[in-house]
């Protein structure tokens, strides 16, 4: 009996891949195991290599695992392409319609079951990955009656006798396959779970459904990869709450309507990646410059360019931080796993009312598509904060040469804000420098003094954000420091726990508030570690160069751009050469 | 009530004496009097050049944007709160070069707005270059030797971008571009109205005396039917687009925010944030 194993399906793309991983965690997340997903897939619709690797677990884990224990494949490409990641004793399950081979290592064994046959026996090949999915749960000791419960909620809407049918498919692949094993394989016997039910969810839903926690009511967005599916669920769930979404004409269009209506008093925002955060980066100004309030996550993926659509890195830190001209108060939150995504939302809404400015919620490609088991989210922890906006104003009598001063000055630098079509509060935004009414003007000491309050208003956001640095440093002199962002915290977690095991001091410092950096916070862990090293997804060590600009201190770089995640195995080796 | 005079803020406009502009201005401030708006119920939202300063010298809620991004930044405006009046303005170039994606696609989606191109078919404010609506043969700093390429059709693009009001005007005729805004306001949907506003420093071909010569009253165009998309298009082509009235109007098909699924009929401004607990308990159990 096992706690932990891990799973990939592979075949062509279009041929339902994802379906057959979904079918297959969503009936493991009930039972209670925790899971973590990761899809590799190509920019195309139909064809193509792609595969769905989910690792599942009796406790809870935030990263892919190095190895893999059961290869799944619907073609022999699947297997030529996943075969080295195999561990000695692995098992491959083929479906015998492609006469599938392994390599004469002696590495793993090779189970074929016609998944298609059977489908067709029952009635469609289409049924082949519910086949592929029986002979999976019979591997693991599950029983097929747990996939009852999916079954219906995919397939009830077709009427009783398909529920039927896709039952009958995976029952009769776990018992082709149990009859092929002559019994149970002791090595994949996965312990009972908890049974507690968690929620199991990819980032871009965990901030779907942070915007609405937030009170957002409307999003504009144009389609791009990896960042898709945060529209597509708000489309699905606005309604329920008045708001909508716009699929604008470009991101341009996006970001701008975002501005505009949260100027007018609604909580607007966009997502985009990489080439849509390019085309923002103006709008992006403009919010900075009027000090409207703005959201926009940046789903990173692969650069530059169109660079690598469906692939993970982190190689837009620096393009938002030092991308629009000119100089502006922004904010730049970092969520590193699914939880936070949910959170981050929320406060990334709360700061730009608060601050007047715009908030990016920076995630990447692994953390945005990444299907992770989440502990229950707190409904105690949603606070909607809105700052200084005046939502009932009591107003004097306003002539109309006279204007509100929505730009007055104040000692945080954040001055009360009024919304358009409230009575005797007319005021102007421009993004021209403007004195304290909104009014253009070019004066050298105004320009001083806007400028100086516009970039005031964040110093204090480090010390308000709810744990910029997430740390687990229970040495005071470590060895070796590990810093990273984003989604590489579960491969660094493990990575250290092992070099644990070897005997090593190892701290983790992950960075969750990348802009106003939270410099002291950073340095004094800097400080008094032997040595620092930044593992990041890009080709430059952008996140290294930060750290640097920042607090002085040159540290080591672990790079990987090729774009696929990190390894835990791959900064354990790395930071062992450093050791 | 509020009249003219409350939507005037005293600010001196910068545009050179005699600018067609000064006549918009008047317009804009006559319609939103006309048709019973109060200033601070009036959101006036422009583009970068001299037409987008406009936003600060009209007695109202006012957004100067960024160039070319004028009717995303109004769309958003209308979208929060539906009960402001939306006017959105810009130059020849902010609406047909830069921003020609936005005014295709914003005729398109029929949001309910007012959209006033002040159009002097010249780059003014960085001191003369072609614009998308100069004629062919148009010399200017960057077209020394004349325009090479064809002048814009504007009236005839929104007709086939599927627009549901289309109108010209020329700055000089005050009446009539006032009635246009004052029906481009109660119209529901996307209202585009191009008005020919002279640049009296740059463009000293498109004059006001060359309108005056060459433009046509749509009221004098026999039997001329503004519900009559083709008759509208044939017209255009054989006015060369040098025509003033409104030139069509579409008033069964609804808004854009009358067609939501879902959508609220008082401003999500207004909306109470808060999530409760029953709510958020069943968005979060649809993931387990």
């Amino acid at each position: 009996m096992i706690d932990q194993l891990s799973w990939k399906v592979g075949g062509q793309q279009g041929e339902g891949i994802e379906s057959t991983g979904e079918i297959f965690s969503v009936a493991l997340n009930r039972l209670g195991y925790y899971l973590y997903g990761y899809r590799q897939f190509s920019s195309r619709i139909k064809g193509g290599h792609t595969n769905n690797k989910i690792r599942v677990s009796t406790k809870q884990i935030n990263a892919i695992s190095d190895d893999l224990d059961i290869l799944v494949a619907f073609d022999q490409e699947t297997i030529d392409v996943n075969y080295q990641e195999l561990r000695s004793g692995g098992v491959v399950i083929a479906d015998a319609k492609c006469k599938p081979t392994i390599p004469d290592d002696g590495k793993a064994s090779l189970y074929d079951v016609p998944f298609t046959e059977i489908a067709k026996e029952l009635g469609t090949p289409l049924m082949k990955n519910m086949v592929a999915v029986g002979a999976s749960s019979a591997i693991l000791g599950i029983s097929a009656d747990h996939y009852q419960e999916v079954v219906e909620e995919i397939f009830l809407k077709k009427g009783e006798a398909v529920v039927e049918k896709n039952m009958e498919a995976i029952r009769k692949g776990a018992a082709y396959f149990s009859q092929q094993a002559g019994g149970q394989l002791d090595d994949f016997l996965l312990n009972e779970a908890d049974g507690k039910k968690r929620m199991f969810m990819i980032g871009n839903d965990a901030i779907g459904l942070g915007a609405i926690a937030a009170g957002s009511r409307f999003m504009a967005a144009y389609p791009i990869t990896p960042a898709s599916e945060i529209m597509e669920y708000l489309i699905k769930k606005f309604p329920d709450f008045g708001g909508t979404v716009i699929q604008t004409e470009d991101e341009i269009a996006a970001a701008n309507m975002a501005i505009g209506s949260n100027y007018a008093g609604v909580r607007a925002f966009t997502a985009s990646a990489g080439p849509g955060l390019s085309l923002m980066t103006e709008a992006i100004g403009l919010s900075g410059m009027t000090e409207t309030p703005m959201v926009i996550v940046d789903t990173q993926r692969g650069g530059p360019s169109t660079g690598l659509p469906t692939k993970q890195e982190q190689s837009d830190m620096m393009a938002i931080l030092y991308g629009t001209h000119g100089e502006i108060p922004k904010i730049v939150i970092t969520p590193s796993t699914v939880q936070e995504a949910f959170y981050d939302t929320i406060t990334a809404f709360n700061m730009a009312e608060e601050y007047q400015c715009p908030v990016i919620l920076l995630t990447d490609l692994a953390l945005s598509l990444g299907k992770q088991t989440v502990e229950p989210l707190n409904y105690e922890k949603i606070q909607i904060r809105r700052g200084k906006l005046e939502k009932e104003p009591n107003l004097p009598e306003q002539a109309p040469e006279e204007y509100f001063e929505r730009y007055a000055a104040a000692e945080d630098g954040i001055s009360t804000r009024l919304l358009p079509g409230m009575e005797n509060g007319i005021f102007h935004v421009t993004g021209v420098e403007h004195d304290n009414t909104g009014k253009p003007s070019e004066k050298p000491e105004n320009r001083q003094r806007q400028m100086d309050k516009r970039l005031r208003k964040t110093e204090t956001v480090p010390y308000r954000f709810d744990e910029p640095i997430y740390t687990n440093d229970p040495y005071e002199e470590p060895d070796l420091l590990v810093v990273g962002i984003n989604s590489t915290r579960g491969a660094i977690q493990e990575a250290i726990s092992r070099l644990d095991e070897d005997g090593f001091n190892v701290n983790h410092a992950h960075i969750r508030l990348l802009h106003p950096f939270p410099t002291e916070e950073l340095e004094e862990r800097l400080h008094r570690a032997k040595k620092t090293v930044v593992i990041e997804n890009n080709a430059t060590g952008q996140l290294a160069s930060i750290i640097r600009l920042n607090t002085g201190v040159k540290v080591e770089s672990i790079l990987k751009y090729d774009g696929n995640p990190f390894l835990p195995a791959e900064i354990y080796s790395k930071c062992k050469e450093l050791l | 009530m509020a009249t003219v005079k409350d939507f005037r803020n005293k600010v001196k406009p910068n545009w050179c004496p005699g600018c067609g502009d000064f006549s918009i201005q008047a317009a804009i401030q006559r319609a939103a009097a006309n048709v019973g708006l109060e200033p601070h119920e009036l959101a006036l939202i422009t583009g970068i050049g001299c037409s987008g300063r406009i936003s600060g010298y009209i007695n109202a809620y006012g957004f100067h944007g960024v160039h070319g991004r004028v009717l995303p930044l109004a769309q958003g405006v209308k979208m929060a709160n539906r009960d402001l009046t939306v006017v959105a303005s810009g130059g020849d170039g902010d609406g047909f070069a830069i921003g020609m994606g936005h005014t295709i696609h914003s005729i398109r989606r029929n949001i309910d707005m007012t959209y006033i191109v002040m159009d002097n078919q010249i780059y003014g404010l960085t001191k003369g270059q072609t614009s998308p609506r100069s004629d062919a043969g148009f010399k200017t700093k960057s077209t020394p030797d004349g325009s090479i390429e064809a002048s814009l059709n504007a009236m005839e693009t929104a007709l086939t971008a599927g627009a549901t009001f289309v109108a010209q005007s020329f700055s000089s005729d005050l009446k009539e571009l006032t009635s246009l805004i004052e029906q481009g306001m109660n119209h529901n949907g996307f209202s585009l109205i191009n008005v020919f506003s002279p640049c009296v420093t740059f463009n000293k071909v498109n004059t006001y005396d060359w309108f005056k010569e060459n433009l046509t009253k749509l009221s004098d165009v026999e039997d001329y039917d503004h519900t009559d998309r083709n008759k509208a298009m044939q017209t255009l082509m054989e006015h060369n687009g040098l025509v003033t009235g409104l030139i069509y109007h579409d008033e069964e098909t609804p808004s854009y925010q009358d067609k939501i699924p879902g959508y609220k009929s008082t401003p999500l401004s207004d909306d109470n944030l808060e999530l409760d607990r029953e709510k958020f308990e069943r968005l979060a159990s649809e993931f387990m």
